[in-house]
């Protein structure tokens, strides 16, 4: 595309998305509409070259089935020409699970959608079990454990375990324990507070960009 | 039967993938292994579930005249257009495995000049009504809100150059007033604190819905029995 038309179609998206500010109007609307669109055929497009071509297609052989040269032989070539038995065939039950998947666009056997979906969730709490209990917790706690020969290592300690106590519900937030979560509450609002710092900050360098975008780059007048 | 085998299916890959990170060994290793693949091959016909979903969504407020129907069109036309550029590699390498971000291909062009500024745009726009929900909660009404209040000034200072020339005219011996090094400092200590509980009690959460999940004693993922 011409730079000078690529850039004005940009700068009239950004204008349509920025003009919200005024009310909601129709290039408002147009152009989030063409954003949900565009984003799902995005990452629709990502997805598919990412996991379903080299994962899928490749292990399989369908790759090379569809005339791809520069790929390897893939089970199917292994098993119909060589007539050897490939692992990879094996993928094979992932596709038909994926294929089930789309099973549920079909109400009278939509319930064969759970199968897949049965994978995912149990993948999903196999995966997390593990790198949560290894990250965030015990990670987590092994780094609390440290010598109280500093004031930021002090604070560290009794602003991690006052927070824990806040999150521990199953005893009533009384005397010693009370007072325990109440210096949690002003540690995790703290946290929170930052993390809202650091939203504003990102939100507002987007914005700067956005800005620098149609005066810099599309009118010319910021150099 | 329909609902008993996905528990079975829930069960039998959760705990392998488990037992896999104790025993890397035949066969647990290798089913570790390949049931991280699966799961990654399966996501992706929910992406294919979720594209279809869109096209009946709004197919069918284009087909019935619905308000605001020409909007389904800018969308099924933007979903359209974005995925035949990306799956044909038009203007780009030709062949299954070229390069989908070529320079120059029209996946490419999609991506930088219509993708890009309305993404980032709308990410930007979030700043106008941050501005407006600080205005509501930046008011000190009680003692957490002021703590919150101050994180959030002094962070949001310590960022800026402003920031750094309000301070800098003190002495070395208090340097670490400056409100950058406070910055600094709330962010790796304080701040530091409260998010290591948050995730300690994030991962206690999730090893014991982890747990539920794969025991079968939590099945609302299945949906309802007359399904």
């Amino acid at each position: 595309m011409d730079s000078v038309f690529s850039n004005t179609l940009a700068a009239i998206l950004t204008i349509g998305i920025i003009s919200f500010l005024y009310k909601d109007n129709p290039l408002y609307k147009f152009c989030e509409s063409l954003f949900i669109g565009v984003s799902a055929g995005y990452w629709f497009v990502q997805q598919y070259y990412a996991n379903l071509l080299p994962k899928l297609f490749d292990n399989l052989g369908i790759t090379r089935l569809l005339g791809a040269e520069n790929v390897a032989d893939g089970a199917l070539q292994n098993l119909f020409v060589r007539g050897q038995w490939d692992e990879n065939l094996l993928y094979l039950i992932a596709g038909i699970l994926g294929v089930m998947m789309l099973l549920r666009l079909v109400p009278q056997i939509g319930w064969m959608s759970r199968w897949p979906m049965a994978f995912i969730v149990g993948s999903i709490a196999g995966l997390y079990f593990i790198t949560y209990f290894q990250s965030n917790a015990m990670r987590q706690m092994q780094n609390t454990i440290l010598p109280l020969n500093s004031f930021n290592n002090l604070v560290l300690i009794v602003g991690t375990v006052t927070g824990i106590i806040y999150f521990y519900f199953s005893k009533e937030h009384k005397g010693a324990f009370g007072g325990a979560a109440r210096v949690g509450i002003y540690f995790l609002m703290v946290t929170f507070g930052a993390s809202f710092g650091y939203t504003v900050m990102s939100r507002m360098s987007l914005l700067i960009g956005r800005l620098d975008f149609l005066f810099g780059t599309w009118l010319g007048l910021v150099k | 039967m329909r609902r008993q085998i996905p528990l079975v299916i829930t069960f039998i890959v959760g705990s392998v993938l488990i037992i896999s990170v104790f025993i890397p060994h035949k066969p647990f290793g290798r089913l570790g292994e390949n049931f991280s693949v699966y799961f990654d091959i399966i996501a992706v016909f929910a992406f294919i579930l979720g594209g279809g979903n869109l096209l009946r969504v709004h197919g069918n407020r284009i087909y019935r005249k619905h308000k605001d129907w020409p909007y389904s069109m800018v969308t099924v036309a933007g979903f359209l257009v974005m995925m035949i550029a990306g799956l044909f590699k038009i203007g780009g390498s030709p062949g299954i495995t070229g390069d989908l971000t070529e320079p120059g291909s029209m996946f490419e062009e999609l991506y930088m000049y219509v993708f890009t500024p309305l993404m980032a745009t709308m990410f930007a726009l979030l700043a106008f009504f941050v501005a407006s929900a600080s205005y509501r909660a930046f008011r000190a009404k009680n003692r957490e809100a002021t703590i919150l209040l101050l994180a959030a000034f002094v962070i949001l200072l310590g960022r800026t150059p402003f920031g750094v020339k309000l301070t800098s005219w003190l002495p070395g011996s208090l340097s670490f007033l400056e409100i950058p090094n406070l910055a600094t400092w709330i962010m790796s200590v304080p701040n530091m604190a409260g998010q290591r509980a948050i995730l300690i009690g994030i991962a206690l959460g999730v090893i014991a819905m982890a747990l539920r999940v794969i025991l079968g004693v939590e099945r609302t993922y299945l949906g309802a029995d007359s399904d």
